[in-house]
């Protein structure tokens, strides 16, 4: 199945015109079935960076095509990064129109073929845009049906559909097939309805477990990504980059670069840019420019910040609060108070952000690397004033995002330099661009003060947290006075950060979960209580509960005091709609504090798994990606100066990291499906936190948990 | 300044008339079109431009193409034989050993070099020839498994 048309100039010279309308490719599409459906919610909203909020009209954002051959698409804004979504959708869409999956094809993130979606984040794909394009799927089926009913002159209840051949089952000659019904017509339907919860019993494709279709295309080096492409004329461009977050260009001597044979050196405000056909030889030019800079910097650093953020002019809101503080204080025997810190995170996906830019004309074409296509095209707009039917986004196959490619400035750059020049022009940010104009995963604090009473019920839970948001906040245990207050910038307030911050996998959840599960485990020690007994003794949770019992079995938890000297730790959460537990065995080096994990196991319950394979896959992704902020992962900074730009000194996990991972999928069939791109990365850094705790009696504050962090907390010991 | 470059790529014999200071990767790239062969740092530490050159894994963002005179140069490309997927692409897809993908080609390249000195490696050995390769999906352990199917698959004679 491919993606989409890969080709850029075959691209532009088909289906390219002057600003295509709904009805322009439907046009293109020729006959057939189009079911419109609208796959947004609040929650898509919600979660979109501010810049690309844009005022939504009541449209319909997906549609689905029924060609007249009987093939059926789905055409969505949405984009694949490597989370399978352009497996998953298509089993939902030949189970609900009973075809064969081979004859269903997704077109994602193009902006003239695709209509609007906010972007591609937060694990809302399958669990938000699943149900509606399924919903989509069905009305285009009764549709179907329908027309099939006039055609063989029997009721629609006398009709059976199996693998796009509608049949009459008191006569199984009289039948007729998809694309025989679709020949010659061309019908519209417009779905307002909100899908229905479907019997999941009958599926043939969804629960099963089915292989990347995109994997054949990406082990033969044969799959596109922006990076690939190439246009006539094409010229790679290197940009001229502050040394800092907050220095200003005051002056700058390009005569060195421009000696460069070929080079051609575009300079147009603020922007500075080296270009070449050749990529070797921006790179050879870019080095060759003198700039001076006049700095004004935040005075903070990853030392510092997070005293930085507790002083800082904040807004306090508090997110829920039930009883009353004072009455859990005097109901507690034993009062607790932890503050825990996080650092800013980088993305760091293989794939830096990379952009194509073509104009020809009145028309702007920009293929990127992003998780917004949308989102691009509204900062086009924006900032090159080209109107939006002239402005086309493309989005190829994604090299990870992870939520650092919400953000697009390199789709901004290359539009820039392509309509300067009148070439088209690629950008592919460097790994040192990548690292620092990525847009970080927020450093933070979280203060918890809680206590229990004499029998290891927590009575009082008073959570706040810095700057870190509040997805994953949630108190989950039974306590009946609690409160979770959420810090973040007051609106006339100068900047916390000292550059960008955005969504990171799981946003802020990982901090969040850390902080909890971290301080629930500082509680049970001192309770005299095992962990997970603790856990289940204070959770009403019947989902939570599940999941840490199906983590225990998997694991083969034994009970007992925390620390045991052995290192196994416990913790759990919610993300996305989806609860996760996880079990942790590890090893510390107690003369070097160095950590390995063992063995990691993770139960989950995502509702429906409609494709048990892929969320595995994405189980285990999370659980190593999550070793990163666990044990590396940390910016180093001094004002707006990003000191760690490479891989050499921002590590991410590696080969010989890996413990044993085992994983279990609840079976929840007769639930809607939920996310699993990011539910089981949340509880990593605190599962890990809590067995160096259980091996050692060391407690662990502050993410990553390096040598030198484990050495120093062992003398606390 | 440039010069004639002979080598061998994917198989064949291949002269080219270019800077020789220019990287092998973009030169692949941008030369020959041969885009499976990804930039991902350009300082050699991630591994996702990796081909095999006289049978080593090398970082081709490193390399000035002059280096390759000579020599036989295979990219992720030239790794198929006649539409029919090398052991260990197979033995990625029948793992799922990857997510978005973009590092599996010189994944695949490194594994390919390790099998060809190794051809039934440990585990240890495997994560020990992989090490200097990132991926940040997180899809290792699956392609850990992936090249012990693809080292029992090559050793039965492909």
């Amino acid at each position: 199945m491919k993606k989409k048309e890969t080709n850029p100039k075959e691209l532009t010279q088909t289906v390219v015109g002057s600003g295509m309308k709904r009805r322009s490719f439907m046009k293109l599409l020729g006959g057939g079935i189009f079911i419109f459906f609208q796959p947004w919610n609040v929650f898509d909203l919600f979660s979109a960076p501010a810049e690309q909020a844009r005022s939504l009209t009541k449209d319909y954002n997906a549609f689905l095509h029924i060609a007249e051959d009987g093939t059926v698409t789905c055409y969505t804004g949405k984009i694949e990064m490597g989370q399978g979504v352009i497996t998953s959708l298509p089993m939902m869409m030949a189970d609900e129109l009973n075809v064969p999956l081979e004859k269903v094809k997704i077109v994602m993130g193009d902006t003239d073929l695709c209509p609007y979606d906010a972007g591609t984040w937060g694990s809302q794909t399958t669990q938000t845009f699943g149900p509606n394009m399924r919903a989509a799927a069905a009305e285009a089926r009764a549709v179907l049906l329908e027309l099939a009913s006039g055609q063989l002159g029997v009721p629609v209840s006398q009709l059976e559909v199996k693998d796009g051949i509608i049949t009459d089952t008191k006569n199984p000659k009289n039948a007729v097939t998809y694309a025989q019904l679709t020949k010659g017509k061309k019908l519209e339907k417009y779905l307002d309805v909100k899908p229905s919860v479907e019997d999941y019993t009958k599926f043939t494709y969804v629960g099963k477990s089915y292989k990347h279709s995109d994997a054949n295309l990406k082990v033969t080096g044969e799959a596109k990504y922006t990076g690939d492409l190439k246009l006539p004329g094409m010229v790679f461009a290197r940009i001229l980059r502050p040394p800092s977050h907050g220095a200003k260009l005051t002056s700058v001597d390009f005569s060195e670069a421009e000696k460069i044979e070929g080079i051609k050196v575009v300079s147009d405000g603020d922007l500075v840019a080296v270009l070449h056909e050749n990529h070797d030889k921006a790179d050879e030019a870019i080095v060759k420019i003198k700039a001076e800079y006049s700095f004004s910097e935040m005075p903070v650093n990853d030392k510092t910040i997070f005293e930085w953020m507790l002083k800082a002019d904040s807004s306090a809101n508090v997110v829920r609060s039930s009883g009353d503080l004072e009455s859990g204080r005097q109901l507690s025997e034993k009062i607790f108070e932890s503050e825990f810190h996080d650092p800013y995170l980088a993305h760091a996906p293989i794939e830096t952000h990379t952009a194509l830019a073509q104009v020809e004309g009145d028309k702007l074409t920009v293929w990127a690397a992003t998780q917004s296509p949308f989102g691009l095209q509204d900062g086009l707009v924006r900032e090159l004033g080209f109107p939006r039917e002239k402005v086309r986004v493309i989005a190829p196959f994604v090299g990870g995002g992870f939520g650092g490619k919400g953000a697009f400035q390199q789709g901004i750059e290359a539009a820039k330099l392509a309509k300067l020049t009148g070439k088209p022009v690629m950008v592919v940010w460097t790994r040192d661009e990548e690292f620092f104009y990525d847009n970080f995963h927020s450093a933070a604090v979280v203060k918890i003060k809680s206590g229990i009473d004499n029998s290891g019920l927590i009575k009082l839970w008073d959570y706040h947290v810095y700057y870190a948001g509040t997805r994953g906040s949630e108190t989950i245990y039974d306590v009946p006075n609690a409160k979770t207050t959420s810090y973040s910038r007051n609106k006339n307030a100068p900047p916390v950060h000292p550059f960008d911050t955005g969504p990171w996998r799981a946003p802020n959840n990982n901090t969040n979960t850390f902080a909890r599960e971290s301080h629930i485990d500082i509680m049970a020690s001192k309770a005299g209580i095992d962990p997970l007994e603790f856990r289940l003794k204070n959770l009403k949770d019947e989902k939570m509960v599940a999941c840490l019992k199906a983590v225990a079995d998997k694991f083969g938890y034994v009970a007992g005091k925390t620390p045991s000297g052995i290192g196994i730790g416990i913790a759990c959460g919610t993300d996305a709609g989806t609860w996760v537990a996880n079990m942790a065995e590890v090893k510390v080096d107690k003369n070097t504090g160095k950590v390995q994990v063992v063995r990691i196991a993770c139960a989950q319950d995502m509702g429906l798994c409609v494709n048990p394979q892929g969320a595995l896959i994405q189980m285990e992704g999370c659980i190593t990606m999550g070793l990163g902020y666990t044990f590396t992962e940390e910016v180093f900074f001094e004002g707006g100066n990003i000191q760690n730009r490479g891989f050499d000194s921002y590590e991410i996990p590696r080969f010989s990291w890996l413990p044993k991972i085992d994983c279990v999928i609840l079976d929840r069939k007769d639930k809607p499906p939920k996310g699993g791109g990011e539910p089981a990365i949340i509880a990593i850094g605190a599962v890990v936190a809590n067995a160096i705790f259980d091996a050692t009696g060391a407690r662990l504050y502050r993410t990553p948990m390096t040598p030198a962090r484990v050495l120093e907390a062992l003398k606390k010991v | 300044m440039e010069e004639t470059i002979s080598f061998q790529l994917n198989g064949k014999k291949t002269e080219v008339l270019i800077d020789p200071n220019q990287t092998l990767l973009w030169v692949l790239r941008n030369h020959f079109g041969l885009t499976g062969t990804k930039y991902g740092c350009g300082m050699g530490f991630c591994g996702s431009c990796t081909v095999l050159i006289d049978k080593e894994p090398v970082r081709s963002c490193q390399l000035p193409v002059s280096e390759v005179t000579g020599k036989k140069v295979v990219t992720i490309e030239g790794l198929a034989t006649k539409g029919k997927l090398h052991p260990v692409q197979k033995a990625f897809v029948e793992h799922d050993a990857l997510q978005c993908g973009y590092c599996t080609p010189g994944m695949i390249m490194s594994a390919t070099g390790l099998l060809l000195k190794n051809s039934a490696p440990s585990t240890q050995e495997i994560k020990d020839g992989l090490e200097n390769n990132l991926c940040r999906c997180g899809a290792h352990v699956r392609i850990i498994e992936a090249v012990h199917t693809a080292a029992k698959e090559m050793k039965g004679g492909k």
